[in-house]
């Protein structure tokens, strides 16, 4: 037996749009996939096909050894998803949505009822069950759309920017209900929010232009970061000129001078090599007796990295 | 099966939660009202029956009415992106489109069902041939599924409501008006071929819908009305299969 989801060569076109481009992983139990890309990259798509609303031009999807265009409905039973932008519908209730969706899945009676109590509280819809979907807030949503998905307890749960429009305290509940569910489960969700990808993934692909361009770990991410072991180092003024003088001395590294608040200059110092550099730097400053007042290593810019990874090659 | 009756349920069960429905039943019924009482001359024809006065204008007021119900279908579905979470679901197109046509013609039904007090009123008055009545009532309802069918395969075309709302209009229509005799007799004149002219009017939903109310139910028109319906909802699932992805 392979892995829970298999994505081979999967393509797609629209006319002359090529939206995804020969995109393949595997992805096993326990993981966390954090699919990141830059608008239009084909996160969306890639999902649509997974989940089997799109066939693919090419390629195919295999979610527990079932193909989802062989055989689309054992895939789909495997499945939960949340689509982008949660798509529901709006004259229904969250209750009678919700209690639709659990027969749908085949449950029924009291069973259905009680899957959907559950996943109410999971979510914290218990305020809101009685009134339109169409009132509701845009976080609401998300999470009557989330409840959705998750309410059969599906071996693979697919997300479209599950955080999307929720407020800081209702990303937090998410990201640690999607955390307690991911012990037996696939789960694949797409985001923006790069510090989302840390907090959350045990894995990071980023597609730009509908290819895949990186597979790895998202601490790996951050080590590609020309910032990557960097070291910021505060100090006051006065001592500035010597500070800066003294690491430009240092071996094969070079110093970047940053903005910096309340009277002090900052120095980003950082070896082409990506190479530790803090105890050299902490032990002149020791020596040399330096007025610092802060001194720091970075571990990596997501942000910079994905800029370079998703622009560079055209 | 199972899946198709959770999915009839939600779909006629979401006619009445919102006042659409209501609204259509209360325009049917007046019109139904209005056509049989003034136009259609109910109590000056002194005759107890309905096919003259109510049954007769049927076909017509179906052409506006039931596009009305069958242009948000899809349609509706496609605008709001529901249509993904539904297709994600374990749930097969058949299943779709099956339970969203008889979740719509099982409206139909209803608003047409409503209309009993005027058969309890010939009753009352007079000593009709409830059969005829029985088989006209079949006959509408009939024609409203053909025309519900037509209408659902529109709406699974655009995104719009009300472009399938005209589209389906004058698709009905299309299969109204070949059966109008002096239309008949126009493309009798245009067209060369009697056999072809024959095989366009007996497309008509007016000569098979004319037939069941008359009393006589054949077998030919019952088979006409499904096989339009299958092929219409037959196509409807190739619409929705080219179009689900825009
Ligand atoms: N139905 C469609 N018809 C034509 N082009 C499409 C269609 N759906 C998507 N595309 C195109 O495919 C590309 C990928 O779109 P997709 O929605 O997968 O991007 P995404 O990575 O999800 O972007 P975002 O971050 O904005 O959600 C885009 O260029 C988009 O315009
Ligand atoms: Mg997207």
């Amino acid at each position: 037996m392979g892995a829970m989801i298999e994505i081979q060569n999967l393509e797609k076109r629209f006319g002359d749009i090529t939206a995804v481009a020969g995109v393949s992983f595997n992805v096993e139990r326990g993981e966390v996939l954090g699919f990141l890309g830059p608008n239009g990259a084909g996160k969306s798509t890639t999902m649509k096909m997974l989940t089997g609303f799109l066939h693919p031009s090419g390629g195919t999807a295999i979610v527990g050894g079932h193909d989802i265009t062989a055989d689309p409905l054992a895939a789909k039973r495997l499945l939960g998803y949340l689509p982008e932008g949660a798509p529901l519908y709006p004259d229904m209730t969250p209750e009678s949505f919700l209690l639709f969706i659990a027969q749908i899945r085949g449950f029924s009676g009291a069973e259905a009822r009680r899957r959907v109590e559950d996943v109410v509280g999971k979510v914290s819809l218990q305020g809101v069950l009685r009134q339109p979907i169409d009132t509701l807030s845009k976080g609401y949503k998300r999470r009557v759309g989330l409840a959705q998905a998750i309410l059969h307890d599906p071996q693979v749960l697919v997300l479209d920017e599950p955080t999307d429009g929720l407020d800081p305290n209702q990303k937090h509940e998410v990201r640690a209900l999607i955390r307690s569910m991911a012990k037996d489960k696939v789960i694949i969700l797409s985001t923006h929010i790069l510090e989302e990808v840390e907090a959350l993934c045990t894995r990071v692909i980023i597609i730009a232009r509908g290819k895949l361009v990186v597979d790895c770990k998202p601490s790996e991410l951050a080590a590609r970061s020309r910032w990557h072991n960097a070291v910021r180092i505060d100090v006051e003024r006065e001592d500035a000129p010597r500070v800066h003088r003294a690491l430009g001395e240092l071996p094969a590294s070079s110093v970047e001078e940053l903005e910096a608040p309340n009277g002090c200059v900052s120095y980003l110092v950082s070896t082409r090599d990506r190479r530790p550099i803090l105890n050299e730097i902490s032990q002149r400053a020791q020596n040399e007796k330096w007025k610092l007042d802060g001194l720091h290593v970075e571990h990596g810019r997501l942000d910079e990295v994905f800029r370079d990874l998703t622009t560079a090659k055209s | 099966m199972r899946n198709t009756f959770v999915l009839f349920k939600r779909e006629l069960s979401a006619y009445f939660t919102t006042p659409v429905a209501y609204v259509f039943i209360c325009i049917f019924l007046l019109m139904c009202g209005i056509l049989t009482f003034y136009l259609g001359g109910f109590y000056d024809r002194g005759e107890a029956s309905l096919g003259a006065s109510f049954f007769q204008y049927h076909p017509i007021l179906y052409i506006l009415l039931i596009p009305a119900i069958s242009m948000r279908l899809w349609a509706e579905e496609r605008k709001q992106g529901t249509i993904e979470l539904l297709m994600t679901l374990p749930v097969t197109l058949p299943q779709l489109v099956l339970s969203k046509f008889l979740a719509a013609w099982a409206f139909a039904g209803i608003a047409l069902a409503l209309t009993f007090p005027l058969w309890v009123t010939v009753n009352y008055l007079g000593d009709p041939d409830n059969g005829v009545i029985a088989a006209s009532y079949l006959a509408s309802w009939l024609m409203a599924g053909g025309y519900l069918a037509m209408g659902a395969c529109v709406s699974a075309t655009t995104k719009n409501q009300v472009v399938a709302f005209v589209l389906s209009v004058i698709l009905c229509l299309l299969f109204l008006i070949t059966g109008v005799p002096a239309v008949g007799d126009l493309l009798g004149a245009v067209i060369p071929s009697d056999t072809l002219v024959d095989a366009i009017r007996s497309f008509s939903f007016l000569s098979h819908f004319d037939s069941i109310s008359r009393g006589v139910i054949d077998v030919r028109d019952l088979v006409f009305f499904a096989s339009l319906i299958g092929v219409f909802l037959f196509m409807n699932a190739i619409a929705i299969e080219l179009k689900k992805a825009e």
